[in-house]
């Protein structure tokens, strides 16, 4: 391992490697936005639909993340301990490593109205020879944008709330409050939400502000006149009168500006509702009557949304070896596997690169994590909440407010369009997640193994890499697939940081979703699924065979 | 493979004084061994088949290794040429060749930022139809003066399906009459998608007391009342419209998709020959066929351009050089492979190369050059940014 002196350093660095890039991200896009006389904000105040753009940010990013919030903790709090619970625990990590864009396409083929639900349902149960003229897609509400939102983000707080649950004691403490009379849903509420938000509060606020500057769902499912602020702010640093420049980096920073409002009306609701919770604390909340309800609406809400990701893909995955497929055919009339073999070549090359920089980028920030946890533990150092801030920088600013200014500062250096240098802006995407999945499980260790280790005249390292890391191989891994999804997903990153000369399949499947050619995005998206399902798949299958005879290492779930 | 090259070199020899020729082996000469970045627009898998074909023939022929960065816009790969000129990149930019015209040419001469003049000396200049295609050295009424090359010619045809469809409208009028009694059958790509400000421009064509003012920039004193028939026309329209109007598909692979999925009965296009290539592929019923307008359709080039900065200028021409080849010309033409129609006068070709055209099927859905009827020229390119941009400040914006 690194010596004693370096490991202490390891948080202070990674905390820079997080920071550093988004502030002068930050800083190379806020000096655009004010240039030439502020011409960038004059022109973002000329446009036309810039209030609806903005009031259709805050409220798709608000409500994807409202409900998403809701399902998650309605799945927790009326399935926890339940076998559904495990089912779902099962479900999660392919769940989590579908790419926002192949699920935003599976999505929209699923509901537009000569989607596959209505290719089901006619003509025999709609009469419908050909689709019915309804505005589903691209509604001025941003309804779909927000379903496909929710679809996507609840599998992720999810994650989180099951690397919280462990430390909010939640057997004990739902057993004393339904002791006392409390239903299920009551128990939770008064008893484990306190301690349990309180971890995923963090998280939360990243999926605000991710749900309100997604770019590539927002272009797919969001309403187009306007687009949202985020995707309108793309299409102006694609001006080609080469006059948008500015006016994408001004309406960058409204956005920025946007997402910190948002956050401010998040913490005074957080406010509202602590006060809500205590008054039903205090009035002796029971209610017994909603539990079965409840318990129906976890149900259903969570089948909904594993379901519409779930056939969404799997729609996907038949247009990839679909023939011709009219309205209302049910299925294509004849399958090939023409698509596939045209396009293997590419596949497989931007296949392989987009493992490398995904390995790269993961390998490089499971280093570091270990590095910060393990110095942590011997240094006895306790991160301080603005650590944990840093921690999450990258996901609270929007990617479209740092990411060009990001750009900027690699083509001065030279670095752009270097496949490295992508891996090491993903690896500030990266980071964090691994980093979130991990920590839990490495601090629940139980220390006196090391100290029976020490005791028996191990070196600090040895104990680190003889027994605290074999035992908790599970977790690594864990991290490392969670790291390599992210990873694999990135679109912006890529884009501009690799100069459109280092491919991956998110930005294949990006430039061909605008092409609209269903079979070849299907193939994409299927393999942009499967390279980080693969890595799901190891995470659980390796340690089971590498511990095929240690009982206690088992996995229980 | 050997015979023709030496063919080529017997042409180009004939063709090109001496020195020129000389120019052109150091051009070839320094272009062996190069990388080529051609950033072109990735959204069609038959465009990036045919790209992919163009690179292995540049590697075979000249040694030139051709990378097709695929764009979602190519205002994508102008943007990013700016962006490297403020970075202070003047030499070895990332970008080699863009797939180009209009606006985007436009604004890239305006602004320095393109190498040349260089299409006139290419070797295979001698083929292009200066003379019957006006449009390969005219983009959107500005003269392109060697800084671009042209490499395939468009028009916008409809497409229809006449199962569905037995008699296509074929003037505006007939179509404003056939969507108002159709209604959500018709859409078009929602500007400033280029598909979509071009169908402006063709109702502008079709309602404008004098459409030839549109050769010249606009005049702001008579814009609004010289545009008037044409917001006339749309108006009245758009609430027949798909979605009514409410929502637009963003180009024209999406207004294809909304054909293919029978959500609307007439689609357009810029490609004569797009509707029997799709057709080929199976991602459209073969009863699908096109038409124009009897008064013609708008109809341009495209061509390829080499930023100032671009690091492999002499790999860049080669490619550019390599795609007005007859047998690669020809190759675009095919229905099974593009579709896209010639840049090339078939007159001064050779034999041989003639007989590649003449052996082309012409494909299920595709009009002959007869029926075809005028391409008419593109406006200036002031009328297309202020259109597009009147079009968003009156339908674009929901509320």
């Amino acid at each position: 391992m690194i010596s004693g002196g370096l490991l202490r350093w390891a948080p202070r660095l990674t905390l820079a490697l997080l920071a550093g890039p988004v502030a002068a991200g930050l800083l190379g896009t806020l000096i655009p936005a004010f240039s030439n006389d502020a011409k960038g904000f004059r022109a973002l105040l000329d446009w036309p639909g810039l209030w609806p753009a903005l009031r259709l940010s805050l409220t798709t990013g608000l409500a994807a993340t409202a409900l998403s919030l809701g399902i998650t903790l309605l799945l927790v709090a009326s399935l926890w301990g339940t076998r559904v619970f495990a089912l779902i625990q099962h479900l999660l990590a392919p769940l989590l490593s579908v790419p926002h864009a192949a699920a935003a396409l599976g999505l929209a083929f699923l509901i537009a109205p000569s989607g596959w639900i209505a290719r089901l349902l006619s003509p025999w149960a709609t009469g419908w020879a050909h689709p019915p003229d309804l505005l589903i897609l691209n509604d001025p509400y941003g309804l779909s944008l927000t379903l496909g939102l929710v679809a996507k983000e609840v599998p992720f707080l999810f994650l989180m709330a099951l690397a919280a649950l462990p430390q909010t004691d939640v057997a004990r403490r739902l057993n004393v409050a339904q002791s006392l009379g409390a239903g299920r849903i009551a128990a939770f509420l008064v008893s484990v939400l306190p301690s349990l938000y309180s971890q995923l509060r963090l998280p939360v606020y990243a999926v605000l502000a991710y749900s309100m500057t997604a770019v590539e769902m927002a272009m797919i499912l969001g309403p187009t006149r306007p687009a949202t602020l985020s995707a309108q702010v793309v299409i102006w640093m694609a001006d080609p009168m080469l006059q948008g420049q500015s006016t994408a980096a001004a309406g960058a920073m409204l956005q920025l500006a946007a997402v910190l409002a948002a956050l401010l009306l998040w913490v005074g609701a957080e406010r509202i509702a602590r006060h809500a919770l205590i008054r039903l604390a205090e009035a002796g909340l029971r209610a017994h009557l909603v539990d079965p309800a409840l318990r129906g609406l976890a149900i259903l809400t969570g089948s909904l949304t594993a379901g519409a990701l779930i056939l969404g893909l799997a729609s996907l995955a038949v247009w990839s070896v679909a023939g011709l497929w009219q309205f209302p055919d049910a299925l294509p009339e004849s399958l090939t596997m023409r698509t596939w073999m045209r396009a293997a070549p590419d596949l497989i090359r931007t296949g392989a690169l987009t493992l490398g920089i995904a390995a790269t980028a993961t390998g490089l920030s499971l280093a570091l994590v270990l590095a910060c946890l393990e110095a942590e533990h011997r240094h006895g150092l306790s991160p301080r909440a603005g650590a944990l801030w840093v921690l999450y920088l990258p996901l609270l600013v929007p990617q479209v407010a740092f990411l060009p200014g990001l750009q900027a500062a690699a083509l001065r250096s030279g670095a752009e369009g270097h496949w490295l240098a992508v891996a090491a802006a993903h690896l500030v995407f990266v980071l964090p997640y691994v980093f979130l999945s991990l920590a839990p499980a490495y601090r629940a260790w139980d220390n006196r193994i090391s100290v029976a280790g020490l005791s028996l005249g191990a070196s600090p390292a040895r104990v680190f890499w003889r027994l605290r890391l074999p035992m908790l191989l599970r977790p690594v891994l864990t991290a490392a697939a969670v790291g390599l999804a992210v990873s694999v997903g990135q679109y912006l990153p890529t884009l501009l940081i690799g100069g459109g000369r280092v491919e991956t399949l998110t930005t294949e499947a990006v430039a061909l979703s605008s092409g609209g050619n269903r079979r070849l995005i299907g193939a994409y998206a299927l393999l942009q699924m499967l390279l980080p399902a693969l890595g799901f798949a190891l995470a659980l299958l390796l340690p089971a065979l590498v511990f095929r005879h240690r009982r206690g290492m088992a996995v229980t779930s | 493979m050997l015979r023709r090259h030496f063919l080529l070199a017997a042409a180009s020899l004939f063709a090109l004084p001496a020195h020129a020729q000389t120019a052109w082996d150091n051009i070839l000469e320094a272009a062996r061994g190069q990388t080529v970045y051609w950033h072109a627009w990735g959204g069609d898998p038959k465009i990036n088949d045919f790209i992919a074909y163009v690179g292995e023939q540049a590697q075979s022929r000249h040694g030139v290794k051709l990378e097709h960065v695929k764009l979602a816009s190519t205002a994508d790969a102008v943007a990013r040429v700016l962006g490297e000129r403020n970075a202070g990149t003047l030499t070895g930019g990332a970008v080699d060749l863009i797939w180009i015209n209009g606006e985007n040419f436009a604004a890239m001469k305006d602004q320095g930022l393109l190498f040349g003049p260089f299409a006139e000396n290419l070797p295979n200049w001698t083929y292009v139809d200066v003379a019957g295609k006006p449009a390969v050295v005219t983009d959107f009424t500005l003269p392109t003066e060697g800084y671009e090359s042209p490499w395939a010619m468009a028009q916008l045809v409809f497409e229809y399906d006449s199962s569905r469809l037995p008699q296509p409208p074929r003037t505006l009028e007939a179509l404003k009459d056939w969507v108002l009694a159709h209604p959500g059958r018709f859409t078009y790509p929602q500007p400033p998608d280029y598909l979509g400000a071009t169908f402006l421009k063709q109702v502008a064509y079709g309602t404008l007391a004098d459409p030839s003012v549109m050769q010249a920039p606009l005049d702001e004193a008579t814009y609004e009342q010289t545009m008037a028939p044409m917001w006339a026309w749309l108006d009245e329209v758009t609430p027949a419209l798909w979605r009514a109007g409410k929502a637009y598909p963003q180009n024209e692979p999406a207004l294809g998709q909304l054909l293919a999925d029978a959500e609307i009965d007439i689609g357009f296009a810029l490609n004569p020959g797009r509707a029997s290539a799709e057709i080929a592929a199976g991602n459209l019923a073969d009863s699908v066929r096109t038409f124009t307008f009897e008064g013609g359709t708008i109809g341009n080039a495209s061509f390829v351009a080499i930023p100032f900065n671009a690091a492999h200028q002499a790999g860049a021409q080669v490619v550019a050089n390599l795609l007005l080849d007859p047998e690669i010309q020809a190759r675009a033409q095919d229905p099974a492979v593009l579709g896209f129609q010639t840049v090339l006068n078939l007159d001064a070709l050779s034999p041989a190369d003639r007989t590649r055209f003449d052996a082309l099927e012409l494909g299920i859905a595709t009009l002959s050059p007869a029926d075809l009827g005028p391409a008419l020229l593109e406006p200036h390119g002031s009328w297309m940014v202020r259109i597009s941009q009147d079009w968003i400040q009156r339908y674009g914006v929901a509320q």
